[in-house]
């Protein structure tokens, strides 16, 4: 449903995103994973049609974005990291424009837009100005509207960003709910349970280019079982281990006070970078 | 063509707050008219007429230009800057001249609804003009105008100091002098010749000689369309480069 070869962004001389190749199949959630500034934004909005690529190509729902923009403008929804909704229109109204935007038939738009409140949860807020939501509900009502076409490709960047856990819990069960229902989604992050709880697969990115790809288990399996970690003390490099036994016995030798985890991506990220995903 | 949801949307934010939009499309015009009409044009001739039924035809253009331009080219470069809602429609199917034209018919119907409540106060005043469906036609030319300004305009602003620049070196010079408080004959070449180059100076004269009942000069009318046809063509291509 997505295909990249070498995708390429410049801004100037400063390379945002530098041959970027992956492909995510039907119905598979794709991550890209990475700090601030690492290209996972640019990367979704060329995918998206809002930036050109400097070099490369791609193509969404086997419409190439250069060549036919206005057919992937028609397979996708976008749920985008800013909250741009209109804040005077109520959430119904907010669905209404966009499902006309997207040539949608009166009926199916009010029977969607129906739906679509009581999916994200908040078919008692139909009629209520978008201004008096708070920032999760305003990202519930976003992801209604990038579904309210029925799309067959979902871009989500930085979902949850900016939201207490609860809300963040709740956005992660519409992705599931979306995942099982078949749709394809490509997923921008830097919240590392995040893309661990949710894709199938993880594109890891840094400074443009992608540093690793694959299941975010096999990821971590490449790292180690177990990480060691020294509680308080940054300048003691983590190790990571095969066996839970191992890493306690090599823990005791290490420091004082000392933690035996799982595991994470981000302990993926800094064996390969050195250093931490920061938000 | 896509552009209807895109004007959709404009009208139904003006209907949800009516009387803040026609407070605000009033209050300059009325200004204008009080100031320059009743208060100093009160008792002036102008080529035998009273200077009031002189005026009011360069206020309705002025009136038409400024809730045309301003309101669409702030709200499209807020949108465009600060709130982002404009990457709603880049993402849709919809072509770079629905978002034009959508944006466009928005400063028409702002324009011409300002304009016609203006006509209404003029009216109510004893002004007399010959109101026709030319009259109409070219106000709305004028709106339609100066809408499609607002949206190249803002679409090339970067920044909104830009549009502040906008509004200072093109808007307000031609308020002053492209002709609505005066006759462009009355001054001195090579100003006259400056003046003729504005495209509000060109819906004044033609509203004017409307007005007045007599035929519009064709060339005023040509030059008008010309701008509206440039800068709607303008508008279209901005929008294709941002997206």
């Amino acid at each position: 449903m997505i295909t990249t070869s070498n995708l390429t962004k410049y801004f100037g001389a400063l390379g945002a995103v530098q041959s970027v190749s992956f492909s995510v199949g039907k119905g598979e959630v794709f991550g890209l994973l990475g700090p601030n500034g690492a290209g996972k934004t640019t990367t979704i909005r060329m995918l998206t049609t809002l930036l050109a690529p400097s070099s490369g190509s791609a193509s969404v729902g086997g419409y190439d974005v250069i060549a036919d923009p206005l057919g992937v403008k028609r397979s996708i929804g976008v749920v985008p990291q800013t909250l741009n909704l209109d804040i005077d229109l109520t959430c119904a109204e907010n669905l209404e424009y966009h499902g006309r935007l997207q040539r949608m038939k009166r009926e199916d738009r009010t029977s969607r837009i129906e739906e679509l409140l009581h999916f994200v949860g908040l078919r008692e807020k139909k009629d209520m100005p978008v201004e008096h939501l708070s920032g999760g509900m305003r990202r519930r009502l976003l992801i209604a509207r990038g579904l309210m076409h029925r799309p067959a490709v979902v871009f989500m960047d930085e979902p949850t960003v900016g939201l207490d856990p609860q809300a963040r819990r709740m956005i992660w069960g519409l992705v599931e709910s979306l995942k099982r229902n078949g749709i394809t989604i490509l997923i921008t992050t830097h919240y590392i349970e995040e893309a661990d709880a949710l894709c199938d697969r993880v594109a890891i990115m840094r400074t443009g280019k992608i540093i690793a790809l694959d299941r975010p288990v096999e990821l971590k399996k490449s790292v180690g079982q177990f990480a060691v970690e020294c509680l308080g003390r940054y300048d003691v490099p983590r190790q990571f281990f095969p066996a839970r036994a191992e890493a306690i016995e090599a823990g005791r030798d290490l420091c004082t006070d000392v933690v035996v985890r799982d595991v994470t991506l981000e302990d993926v990220f800094i064996s390969l970078t050195g250093e931490r995903i920061e938000g | 063509m896509n552009f209807y949801p895109i004007f959709w949307k404009e009208m139904l934010l003006i209907r949800k707050k009516p009387w803040r939009f026609l407070a605000s499309s009033m209050v300059m015009p009325v200004l204008y008219f009080v100031t320059f009409g009743w208060g100093l044009g009160r008792g002036m001739n102008v080529g035998g007429g009273r200077y009031l039924d002189f005026v009011l035809p360069g206020i309705l253009a002025l009136s038409a230009m400024n809730n045309s331009f301003g309101p669409v080219s702030t709200s499209l470069n807020i949108s465009k800057l600060y709130t982002k809602t404009i990457e709603e429609v880049l993402v849709s199917p919809v072509s770079h001249w629905d978002i034009a034209l959508g944006r466009t018919l928005t400063g028409l119907a702002r324009g011409l609804f300002s304009a016609l409540t203006l006509l209404v106060v003029g009216f109510a005043s004893g002004v007399h003009l010959h109101l026709s469906f030319s009259f109409l036609a070219v106000l709305g030319l004028t709106a339609f105008c100066f809408g499609a300004a607002g949206v190249a305009a803002a679409m090339v602003a970067r920044s909104h100091e830009d549009m502040a620049n906008f509004n200072s070196f093109f808007i307000v010079p031609m308020s002053f002098l492209a002709g609505t408080f005066f006759s462009p004959d009355r001054m001195p070449e090579p100003f006259k010749s400056l003046i003729l180059v504005y495209p509000l100076t060109h819906a004044s004269l033609v509203l004017r000689a409307l007005a007045a009942g007599s035929g519009p000069s064709l060339s005023s009318v040509l030059v008008l369309t010309a701008y509206s046809l440039f800068f709607f063509y303008l508008a279209g291509m901005m929008v294709k480069k941002a997206a």
